[in-house]
């Protein structure tokens, strides 16, 4: 009972980072209807650039934590919604309204690009950090095992609702949030109506790339170590997440990022660690082959 | 564009850079002897990326003025002279490729590139059935491959069977593997599709990787038996009972070299002769015709189900054929082999040789991975370029070398069809 | 009515309580009608009057909610319609075309016949195996499938485009050409989904002869049609829905003096038709 509920409280923590990633897949999915490819390899540049941002600070003198990790996710945020803007601008927009394969191959190029271009430039090695955030909270004992919900937890979920409810804000309640869902709806008519659509675009991009950006913080602080490759896995199942959820829609992809956590968690706890990633993938086949349109998602009725 | 502007918007250009490339560039996080990690600073190079920015920024915009680079599916100046000389490049590369041992000048490396590009030509032949003609979006091809590649070694391992008894086995059991995964998937639409076989590819890597007791997990299966030609085996001894011996040659490790490359243009055009074959014929048109509108098909009474099953099973052989092609030249396998990136290499020179054509895939695959092979010397920089190609080619010719359809049949004289008209299916 | 004085077997669709919904919305409510061998059926109603849904039930795009569409073959059992899966409607043979012109638009409109007589061809091919390895029955069958093909694009006027993929086409001869598909299949009953629309007068009239000349040639029509010049001058019956219910089924010109006919294309307190 005990062990159960720390994986609860585990597999919360990790599904809340597979959510923030899947919020970017489902926004870029539900405006220009593409799997955007690069995005776990966005979510590996914010890793990195958080990782580079706690040295700087340590350098600096910077020791305190909370202070820490609020300028870490602010470099990560800044830089990676760059890399964010910039994939879209360099792999999409030239082939906006060209045929279906070509985003998605020149996404899977950009992807292997930006893996191969921090390979080059931080090296292939891991990268191992020291803990920011040390000790926690003993919420329940049962005999000697005592669950722990450490700081860092605590963290991971504070900053994720936050940066959820935030974006939640942005999407429903402001002009730029409207212009988006437009563009979901209806690109040529929203443009019809003075919508600049390749700005909405953008700005998606930047947004989903922002999210990516606190998860791979969030990431760093949670496992200490990182490589070039951690994008490629973690983007395939928040991408799993997005569909369980339902693609397009966001509460389906918080939900779905939290389901995957938990599966992902309780099967390595219960049943076998090496198999976890085949859980994950196994889940995403299932429910495409039962419920194609996700827990959350619209039917989509064929006109015939 | 006018200078002025072109300036400014190099400088933009170059702002940017700066931002992406000063924190990821300019510090480097390296591992100290310690274990800890600490900051190396290489501003130079920041400077010398984001000049080449600017310079190139400002060199494309002024040369190629208002126009900008844009994605063209029309007809280029060299895909107009590729058309014409199509019926010619394609018996003239025939005729290299079996020539190839022979030209003076061509050694062992020479040949063993020439085994990986053919290698690919026939994954690219294979996936271009499922991808090209019926239009299905396949990212775990290399499933297939794997599993023909480990069919291969453990029936050779365990029950000792050779080649010749293994290979038509290796491509049963992948387009077994073909239809046991695309009955429930092949109803999903495109992207769902695409990724639902990505997630199988990885799949089936990650039991590989796991499953030590029979695949031997990360280490891999070794000793796979060599090929022999029909029985005689290639061995240096040189005794009546091997393939120098028997045909009274000097012995040298070039000859199976020689054999390898044979079989696998043999394979290759194997599969590229059913492909013409099938195309012309109703099962191929039907497949074409699925890509095109499957609701039209339905109502034609086709059956989709099986019709896309069938592609997905015939690609699945072939890639299985090409898989125990791989174990028997490598007399290894592991799971390394069979990652996500090589279904992405495969994918990538079937869009980019032109979807359906079969000249554009074999040339293609002769660029990219011939191509990729004589940048051995930039070692992870290799990649790097190889991606950045990607992009570039698909934001360039998102049609792919070959962007038009030939018709199968005609009453008059066959047209080549505008890419623009050609649609590339939607499951 | 008058389905009560013919003989059964003169029958070839049987359309009894049909229903359909959609979620909380009956879209089609306890449809009942029949069409008769031999002749051109029109199915009319206002916009929304669920004419489509009956059409795309009863070439199984859609499974019904409630009731049975039967197709009655002489000589054999009806076959039972809404309980097959959608390709084995048209080998029961009902072709359709799409209200939206659904071609193949990147193969020539030759291509677009001979994947219309796939059934034949592939069976003819061996299922591909035999094909392959070049049977000789094969080339035979496919002379035949273009021969055939060759007759349709002749008598649709398309004989000078055969080799032109179908998308370059203009519309009105797309609309032909869906129709000269559809034929290849050899139905027993062809279900057109306005065939004339975007057509002008002429090509309209056109169309009226071809109708006209597949029906002499044997093959029952059911179409939905906006175009009521085409529909009165050659159906032989009329069926009209409105809001899902049929209101009538008669000879044309009984139909255009049924007072609810005139209500439903006149009536003023419908919202869906100021809708639409």
């Amino acid at each position: 009972m005990a062990y159960a509920l720390q994986q609860l409280i585990n597999g919360i923590s990790l599904g809340m980072i597979y959510g923030l990633i899947a919020v970017g897949y489902t926004m870029v999915y539900g405006i220009i209807g593409m799997i955007n490819f690069a995005h776990g390899d966005v979510f590996m540049i914010g890793a990195f650039v958080a990782l580079i941002a706690l040295l700087l600070l340590q350098l600096g003198g910077v020791m305190d934590g909370t202070a820490a990790i609020l300028l870490m996710l602010l470099a990560s945020v800044a830089v990676t919604a760059l890399y964010g803007w910039t994939v879209e601008r360099v792999a999409y927009r030239p082939l906006r309204g060209s045929f279906r394969l070509a985003p998605l191959i020149s996404a899977i190029g950009l992807s292997i690009v930006l893996q191969n271009y921090v390979q080059v430039s931080q090296g292939a090695r891991v990268k191992p950090v020291e803990a920011v955030l040390r000790g926690g909270v003993e919420v329940f004992r049962e005999g000697d095992f005592a669950v722990q919900l450490s700081y860092m937890q605590m963290l991971i979920i504070g900053t994720t609702l936050a940066a959820l409810a935030a974006f939640t804000i942005l999407v429903t309640r402001t002009p730029l949030g409207r212009a988006m869902r437009a563009c979901e709806q209806d690109r040529k008519m929203a443009a019809l109506l003075g919508i600049d659509t390749d700005r909405t675009i953008s700005l998606t991009f930047v947004i989903g790339a922002a999210l990516a950006a606190v998860a791979g913080t969030m990431y760093l602080l949670r496992y200490g170590v990182i490589d070039f490759y951690i994008g490629f896995l973690a983007g395939v199942k928040a991408f799993t997440a997005a569909v369980l959820g339902g693609i397009g829609s966001l509460p389906g992809a918080v939900l779905g990022g939290l389901l995957i956590g938990l599966i992902e968690t309780f099967w390595s706890a219960y049943f076998s660690v090496q198999y976890k990633d085949v859980a994950a993938f196994s889940i995403l086949v299932l429910t495409l082959i039962f419920l194609p349109t996700g827990l959350l998602g619209r039917q989509e009725v064929e006109k015939v | 564009m006018i200078p002025a502007a072109a300036l400014r918007d190099a400088g933009l250009a170059a702002l940017v850079a700066l931002g992406l490339f000063a924190p990821l560039v300019g510090l480097r996080t390296d591992v100290s002897p310690t274990g800890g990690l600490f900051l190396r600073t290489r501003w130079a190079d920041v400077a010398i990326v984001c000049g080449i920015v600017f310079l190139g920024r400002l060199v494309l915009s002024l040369w190629l003025g208002q126009r900008g680079l844009r994605p063209s599916t029309g007809p280029g100046p060299w895909t107009a002279r590729l058309e014409r000389a199509g019926a010619f490049v394609a018996p003239v590369l025939l005729g290299l490729a079996v020539v190839l041992p022979f030209i003076p000048g061509i050694g062992r490396y020479e040949l063993d590139i020439g085994i990986l590009v053919l290698t690919y030509v026939m994954l690219g032949w294979g996936l271009n059935i499922v991808v090209g003609l019926a239009g299905l979006l396949d990212l775990g091809y290399v499933a297939f491959y794997a599993i023909g590649a480990y069919s291969y070694a453990l029936l050779a391992q365990y029950f000792g069977l050779s080649f010749w008894v293994c290979l038509p086995l290796a491509g049963i059991l992948a387009a077994f593997w073909g239809v046991l995964l695309g009955f429930p998937v092949l109803r999903l639409r495109g992207d769902y599709l695409a990724i639902v076989t990505l997630a199988f590819g990885e799949i089936i890597r990650v039991v590989l990787i796991n499953w030590v007791g029979l695949t031997g997990g990360p280490n891999g299966i070794g000793g796979i038996p060599r090929p022999s030609f029909f029985g005689l085996p290639f061995s240096m001894e040189g005794g009546p009972g091997t393939f120098a011996g028997f045909f009274g040659l000097e012995p040298s490790p070039t000859h199976r070299v020689i054999f390898l490359y044979y079989l696998i243009l043999g394979l290759a055009l194997l599969t590229n002769w059913v492909t013409i074959r099938l195309r012309r014929q109703p099962l191929g048109r039907a497949w074409e015709a699925l890509r095109e509108d499957e609701i039209a098909c339905r109502a034609l009474g086709i059956n989709v189900t099986t019709t896309k099953l069938s592609a997905f099973a015939l690609g699945a052989m072939f890639g299985g054929f090409a898989g125990a092609f791989f174990a028997t030249r490598q007399a290894f396998v592991s799971p390394e082999s069979f990652t996500f990136i090589e279904s992405a290499i495969i994918l990538a020179i079937v869009v980019l040789g032109g979807l359906g054509s079969q000249v554009g895939v074999a040339i293609a695959a002769l660029v990219m991975i011939g191509g990729f092979e004589l940048f051995r010397d930039l070692d992870e920089w290799r990649m790097l370029v190889f991606g950045g190609a990607m992009v570039a080619i698909m934001v360039l010719r998102p049609r792919g070398l070959v962007g038009t359809r030939t018709p199968t049949v005609a009453l008059g004289k066959k047209r080549a069809i505008s890419g623009d008209l050609v649609s590339e299916g939607h499951g | 009515m008058r389905d009560g004085d013919r003989p059964r077997r003169d029958m070839i669709l049987e359309v009894a309580g049909l229903t359909m919904r959609f979620g909380g919305l009956v879209a089609v409510d306890t449809v009942s009608f029949t069409a008769m061998r031999g002749e051109i059926t029109a199915l009319i109603g206002p916009n929304g009057a669920g004419k489509t849904t009956v059409f795309n039930c009863i070439t199984g795009f859609y499974r019904p909610s409630d009731g049975a569409i039967r197709l009655h073959v002489p000589g054999a059992l009806p076959v039972e319609l809404h309980a097959l899966a959608g390709h084995n409607i048209a080998r029961a043979g009902v072709a359709r075309s799409f209200q939206n012109i659904r071609l193949f638009p990147g193969m020539t409109a030759l291509e677009n016949l001979l994947i219309a007589q796939h059934n034949t061809l592939m069976a003819a091919s061996g299922w591909g195996i035999g094909a392959v390895l070049g049977l000789s029955r094969y080339p035979r069958a496919e002379r035949e499938a273009i021969e055939k093909a060759r007759r349709w694009l002749d008598a649709t006027r398309l004989l000078e485009r055969a080799d032109d993929p179908a998308g370059s086409l203009p519309y009105g001869a797309q609309r032909r050409l869906e129709i000269a598909r559809a034929m290849c299949t050899e139905p027993s009953l062809l279900c057109l989904d306005e065939p004339a629309a975007g057509l002008n007068p002429r090509e309209s009239d056109e169309l009226a002869r071809l109708l006209l000349e597949i029906r002499a040639g044997g093959t029952s029509i059911l179409l939905i049609e906006h175009d009521m010049g085409v529909v009165m001058r050659i159906s032989d019956r009329v069926v009209v829905l409105d809001h899902g219910k049929l209101i009538a089924a008669d000879a044309p010109a009984a139909v255009r003096a049924d007072p609810r006919v005139i209500a439903a294309y006149l009536g003023v307190d419908d919202p869906e038709e100021t809708a639409a």
